[in-house]
């Protein structure tokens, strides 16, 4: 296969595991195109893109645009906070104006799950979804579940528990499908108040207890606490959270066992993960970060190869 | 389809012994060049190249990289078939070096343009020279001109030439096939 199935990155969920595949062949050779003295290959010279980002982001943003300046494309940035959305433009206005510019691409965050499903059915571009609300954020997947092939060998078989705050997390749900396509055995663990009702519909086990989890699994994704998008409180204290869901150094010498361990960032350090475990080896954090700009420009460059001329 | 016997593996071989002996003409003991094979065919000729200079002209201290000029080519997005990639193993810097480029056929020279571009991220080349098996002469696109050639030959555009090698393909040998 040489062709993505697809002709938006909505979501892992509208993947095949081909797809997946496919873009992590094409990431291998970015990766070595970007540990190469110059790194910037000339293939999308003739693309404009654009980042309409309507939520904060400092590593996804930043991702993409490198990516995106690595394949030559042009790039325009929109921060929602400093635009017309502010006096009460539309989403398709927005993106009906910037496109009327000639972009090609739209890589969009957006706090509404379903936005860029909704961007795709009424724009004329190819749409990269750059997180949208609790619903997905189809790179940050595939840059996980790529990180998990390159410490590991591989995804298939391996056993990968994600916790934390499940319920607000876009990464959990676009990991839980991609890991699920390649192989992967998938436990959710955190308080049941952070873990959505029915989750366990997709075919995964809950488990509310974190020294199991770490015992049961390969990988473990500490996801953030995300106390942003929570209007209530879901636990007593963050310093109970801790006590229960925490992973630090004593912990893992105590399961003894290689567990390898990841983040998609930010890290509210001694909340989730105590220092002296994100900065490990065991951890391969800043790995993560670096597959990341390599998986966006290999899924930047296969979509764009559908763009005809 | 018809398809015709260029070169036989005879042939192949007395013509790669001739452009090993040029190209030690040239470059000597090849302390300050390097070989690149333009992936995915010039591979092969690449590794038999160098196999030859370290069996039969004792040239161990060799230099050998290959180039994949995918993300470099200019028609990205005008063909009906998605470009594949293949892997670039460079591990040095092609700087103040005599890089010499290796290719099994040169047609209309765009993809050692490409190449030509590509190399850039790896340096700045002293100069730089190309080796091709077969020189399809008459179809050009670019000014591109091999400096040690194999075998000229004049076919047509509908013909194709192709380089099978008994690595990859069981048989050294170069057909002129017809469609």
């Amino acid at each position: 296969m040489s062709e993505l199935s697809v002709d938006h990155l909505l979501g892992i969920k509208y993947l095949k595991r081909d797809d997946i595949e496919l873009i992590f062949q094409t990431a291998d050779h970015f990766k070595e195109v970007i540990n190469r003295p110059i790194k910037k290959v000339p293939s999308l010279r003739d693309i404009t893109i654009a980042n309409l980002f309507f939520e904060n982001s400092t590593r996804t943003k930043l991702s993409f645009e490198l990516a995106e300046k690595r394949l030559s494309a042009d790039v325009i940035n929109f921060s929602a906070s400093q635009s017309s959305v502010k006096k009460g433009e539309t989403l398709i206005d927005t993106v009906n104006n910037i496109l009327s510019m000639k972009v090609d691409m739209v890589v969009m965050r957006h706090p509404n799950p379903g936005s860029c499903v909704f961007l795709a059915n009424h724009v004329d571009a190819h749409i990269i979804n750059a997180g949208d609300g609790a619903h997905e954020h189809p790179t940050q997947a595939l840059l996980d579940t790529y990180s998990i092939r390159e410490r590991l060998g591989q995804v298939k078989g391996k056993k990968v528990a994600i916790v934390g705050d499940i319920l607000h997390s876009r990464v959990a749900l676009s990991n839980i499908f991609a890991l699920q396509l390649l192989g992967a055995d998938v436990k959710v663990c955190g308080p049941l108040s952070l873990i959505p009702k029915h989750i366990e519909q997709l075919g995964i086990e809950i488990e509310t207890d974190l020294r199991k989890a770490l015992e049961w699994c390969d990988v473990a994704n500490m996801l953030r606490v995300q106390n942003e998008r929570m209007a209530v409180s879901y636990f007593p204290t963050t310093r109970e959270y801790t006590q229960q869901y925490g992973v630090n150094k004593q912990l893992l010498e105590d399961i003894g066992k290689d567990i390898t361990i990841m983040h998609p960032g930010p890290i509210n350090r001694g909340v989730e993960i105590t220092s002296d475990v994100a900065d490990s080896d065991q951890a391969i954090i800043l790995n993560q970060v670096e597959n990341g700009v390599a998986i966006r420009m290999a899924v930047i460059y296969l979509l764009a190869s559908k763009i005809k001329k | 389809m018809s398809q015709k016997v260029l070169l036989n593996s005879k042939e192949v071989n007395i013509i790669l012994h001739r452009l090993a002996c040029q190209l030690i003409e040239n470059h000597d003991d090849f302390s300050n060049t390097v070989l690149i094979g333009i992936q995915p065919r010039g591979k092969a000729l690449v590794d038999r190249l160098a196999a030859m200079f370290r069996e039969d002209y004792g040239l161990k201290e060799l230099k050998i990289g290959y180039l994949d000029i995918t993300f470099f080519r200019d028609d990205f997005r005008r063909g009906t078939k998605p470009l594949e990639a293949n892997s670039t193993e460079i591990n040095f810097i092609v700087e103040d070096k005599n890089v010499v480029f290796i290719d099994d056929v040169l047609y209309t020279g765009r993809s050692i343009r490409s190449a030509l571009t590509a190399i850039q991220s790896f340096g700045r080349p002293k100069n730089i020279e190309l080796l091709t098996l077969i020189d399809r002469r008459f179809s050009r696109h670019l000014p591109i001109q091999p400096d040690y050639k194999g075998r000229q030959v004049d076919a047509i555009n509908e013909e194709r030439v192709t380089v099978h090698w008994k690595e990859y393909d069981g048989e050294d040998a170069v057909y002129l096939t017809n469609n």
